[in-house]
């Protein structure tokens, strides 16, 4: 049987990871990829949790496809404004995007 | 150290060397392949978790839906063998933060004592997941459903190419 706590500390390592590249990347469709790597991370922790602590209420596997639903929602608006962008402006780097900057 | 735990390390194993991967590559097209690894590595996550119908969503949704769209917005909008610097300026700052994170997120999981249950999966679990979402979860249910129209709707309109009247 694999400890409970393997599973959550490679949800967090991905986790960081995810926020990591959610902050530094350059590339907005980049930003999006860290963003997905985030929602992994929870889905794992979320799956692990209801195998390890509530394997008799389907709690957290709900929750998961939620948080499915919701990523695919937005992914598909994400990519929609960074489709938009490029049409607009002829870039996707978030540097270049600072209209809205004071 | 059994069999399931050598699975469980070669995963866990691929699942951080492509996630990596997708935060550092230069070439922003070989960071979408490498997530799709990635995606596909945590549905094993879910198979080890005995949650299988979780398992064949990450798949469909998140490797078949998510990822395409992901690599269709690259096409459409990047020059693909163009290299370019990966990171902003700040990204010492931000590695500064996800380390943070990760410490205090290592130190919690590794000290905290769960309370764990030795109970079985239910074995009828996807039969339990279709009643409980018509039943307990029907409100959220048909929220989400709301959510992902309005999606589909917005991203659409978001998305349209403005055509002037007699173009």
């Amino acid at each position: 049987m694999i400890p409970l706590s393997w599973y959550l500390i490679v949800a967090a390592i991905i986790f960081c990871i995810g926020l990591y590249g959610a902050l530094a990347r350059r590339n907005a469709i980049g930003v999006l990829m860290g963003i997905e790597l985030m929602l992994n991370a929870v889905n794992i922790n979320l799956i692990a949790f209801w195998r390890y602590i509530t394997p008799e209420v389907l709690t957290g596997q709900v929750f998961a496809l939620f948080v499915i639903t919701v990523a695919a929602a937005e992914a598909a608006i994400g990519l929609a404004l960074i489709i938009s962008i490029f049409r607009n402006r002829e870039t996707v780097t978030v540097e270049d995007l600072d209209m809205m900057k004071w | 150290m059994t069999l399931v735990q050598i699975v469980f390390l070669v995963l866990a194993v691929a699942a951080i060397g492509s996630a990596v991967g997708v935060v550092t590559s230069k070439n922003i097209l070989y960071s979408a392949l490498l997530l799709i690894a990635c995606l596909f590595v945590i549905a094993g996550f879910y198979v080890l978790l005995e949650a299988p119908f979780l398992a064949a969503v990450q798949v469909l949704i998140y490797v078949g839906a998510i990822a395409v769209l992901i690599i269709f917005a690259v096409m459409l909008t990047e020059n693909l063998m163009r290299k370019q610097r990966a990171w902003n300026e700040q990204w010492w700052v931000a590695l500064l933060v996800a380390l943070a994170l990760a410490a205090v997120l290592l130190y919690v999981v590794v000290t905290a004592q769960w309370q764990l249950s030795a109970a079985a999966t239910p074995g009828d679990a996807i039969a339990a997941l279709g009643q409980s979402l018509m039943s307990t979860y029907v409100l959220p249910f048909e929220v989400a459903s709301v959510l992902l129209l309005m999606a589909l709707i917005g991203a659409i309109i978001i998305a349209r190419e403005e055509r002037k009247e007699g173009e």
